[in-house]
């Protein structure tokens, strides 16, 4: 139940501003890809571009190829709606609905295209992506209480909840620790270690410590100067990114000299 | 021995803070203080018709049996236009807000404000001069085939100066209220919702319905208490368009009558005891307005656990 992402030559624009550009890079099913790099680098907006969030801005488009086990994302008739589907998302900062219940926020996705599900089934899915990520014993007396009254990392994990309960090939995590403390950060970073058992799992981080625990590879994205466009430096397992990088600008980014 | 150095203020932008909020304070009050004189002036004025002897006041029946009727009629009005009005009114915002491209969307926004900058006399004239006897053969239509509906009984009226027209032209005036509200409130929406709906492969529909219109629920309820509020206390339209008369339950005949228009209508010629009685009827409507108000609190209040703000 996991599909690998092959990228061909992708150029990602803001109107007519190239912000990534040539990227080519292929991740594996059932491993865990860290995008690092500094701000503005890109890294964030390329990975919008493997599930097509990043056409939900005005004037966003792609050149290029993305392939979801061979199929390509952005071939012609291709709903955006569908892609989602098969390439979950989790965002910077936990956005559970607030208007509805924590059990309705990991249904949310289920229910979406007027798909009909039994009571039964309804609760044993909630249960299972709930214990999927690691919240279930947390939240089990209080499914009917709002997600928003949970802690920023309970959030987040429901985030994730309801990101899986959709059953994706895929899931996309854009820096999904970064407003949260490190005690709920190190229970993300567990769960993305489990998620790997059955799922693809990319992950943009600014955290190059978590970057090393979390990831089997890792992709460094660097930009020139500001106005231009960012690029992949260099894609490699994670112990060659930090411990023996080919490129220079990789070594001197997780040595910390700069970003 | 030692004063404390933190005790000496700095002058000027104290001062300058005291006058602030003694302004602000001023106008809270002020507030109050009309909203209590104008309820006053209501009740000590329409005092001597709610004591009178039944026979003397318009109808011979007291106060109660007079603006029973009048009431009810106000009621089947507004409800009546926002019904027509709210679908739609929704329905543009959310065009407006989500699914027009960005130079339609301003272009159209603008129009619908310009409805509301329409007099209401304006719409009144076009109404009765334009509307009424447009309609008037649909009303016809709705008597013989629908007519055993007691709301579509016949005989239509020839002229179509009923309840529902006036009801129609009403739902035309608060629709700019309502739409430009619920849109301020739809684009409002924060993106992070949106995202998360549309990342779990919610087509556009999917997304207004789990994210926008659930954020704008108190927004939407606001709106169309603002648009019934209007409805309510509209005057120059109802008594332009409506042929009024006794409380009927058909929509299509001429009758009924709405408070503010008898007021309007009759206030002119009024004396003594009929101006208390002209009065209490506005009282009356002061409460209904009131009432409504505070139900649209409520509403909101219910669901405030899951409105987000927490």
């Amino acid at each position: 139940m996991s599909k690998r992402i092959d990228v061909k030559d992708l150029n990602v624009y803001y109107g007519s501003f190239l912000a990534v550009e040539g990227v080519n890079i292929n991740i594996e099913a059932k491993s865990v890809t860290a995008f690092i790099g500094p701000s503005g680098c890109g890294k964030s907006t390329f990975l919008r571009t493997l599930n097509r969030m990043h056409e939900v801005l005005p004037g966003a488009r792609v050149e290029g190829e993305v392939l979801l086990d061979g199929d390509n994302l952005y071939g012609p008739g291709v709903d955006p709606v569908t892609v989602r589907t098969q390439v979950g998302m989790v965002f910077q900062r936990p956005n559970p609905f607030p208007t509805m219940s924590i059990r309705d926020n990991v249904l949310a996705g289920v229910k979406l295209n007027n798909k009909k599900i039994s009571k039964g089934a309804a609760d044993a899915l909630v249960e299972k992506s709930l214990r999927g990520a690691n919240l279930w014993n947390e939240v089990k007396d209080r499914l009917e209480k709002p997600g928003s009254g949970l802690s920023g990392g309970q959030q987040q994990r429901l985030c994730i909840a309801r990101a899986i309960a959709v059953e994706p090939q895929v899931i996309l995590m854009d820096e999904p620790c970064s407003a949260l403390d490190p005690i709920s950060t190190l229970a993300v970073e567990d769960l993305i270690n489990e998620l790997k058992d059955e799922y693809t799992v990319v992950i943009v981080t600014h955290n190059m410590q978590q970057a090393a625990r979390v990831s089997d590879k890792t992709a460094f994205f660097n930009i020139a100067g500001t106005g231009k466009p960012g690029k992949l430096i260099e894609f490699a397992d994670t112990t060659t990114i930090f411990n023996n990088p080919s490129q220079k600008a990789t070594e001197d980014y997780v040595s910390g000299r700069f970003g | 021995m030692t004063t404390n150095s933190l005790t000496t203020s700095q002058g000027a932008g104290r001062a300058g803070d005291k006058v602030f909020s003694g302004a602000t304070l001023a106008a809270g009050c002020l507030i109050l203080a009309v909203l209590f004189g104008v309820a006053l002036f209501l009740v000590i004025q329409a005092i001597p018709a709610l004591v009178a002897p039944p026979a003397d006041i318009q109808g011979g029946h007291g106060f109660f049996a007079y603006i029973g009727p009048i009431v009810v009629g106000t009621l089947i009005a507004a409800v009546i236009a926002l019904v027509i009005a709210t679908p739609v009114a929704i329905g543009v915002a959310l065009f407006i807000s989500h699914y027009a491209p960005r130079r339609l969307a301003s272009g159209l926004g603008y129009v619908v404000d310009l409805l509301a900058a329409i007099p209401s006399v304006v719409y009144g004239a076009w109404g009765a001069a334009f509307l009424a006897p447009q309609i008037s053969p649909a009303y016809g239509w709705l008597a013989s085939n629908m007519g055993w509906l007691p709301i579509f009984q016949g005989p239509a009226s020839a002229t179509g100066k009923t309840i529902l027209t006036a009801s129609i032209v009403l739902s035309v005036m608060v629709l700019p209220i309502i739409t430009s509200l619920s849109r301020e409130i739809f684009l409002q929406t924060p993106k992070l919702h949106e995202e998360a709906a549309l990342a779990l492969g919610a087509t556009r529909w999917e997304m207004i319905k789990i994210a926008v219109l659930p954020f704008g629920r108190p927004g939407i309820v606001s709106a169309i208490m603002l648009g019934l509020g209007r409805a309510l206390g509209e005057t120059m339209a109802v008594a332009l368009v409506l042929s009024s008369g006794a409380l009927t339950a058909s929509l299509i005949q001429s009758g009924n009558q709405t408070i503010a228009a008898e007021i309007a209508l009759n206030f002119p010629e009024a004396s003594g005891l009929k101006v208390s009685t002209l009065i209490a009827a506005g009282l009356v409507l002061f409460v209904i307005t009131l009432g409504v108000n505070m139900i649209a609190r409520w509403i909101i209040s219910r669901h405030k656990e899951f409105s987000g703000a927490n």
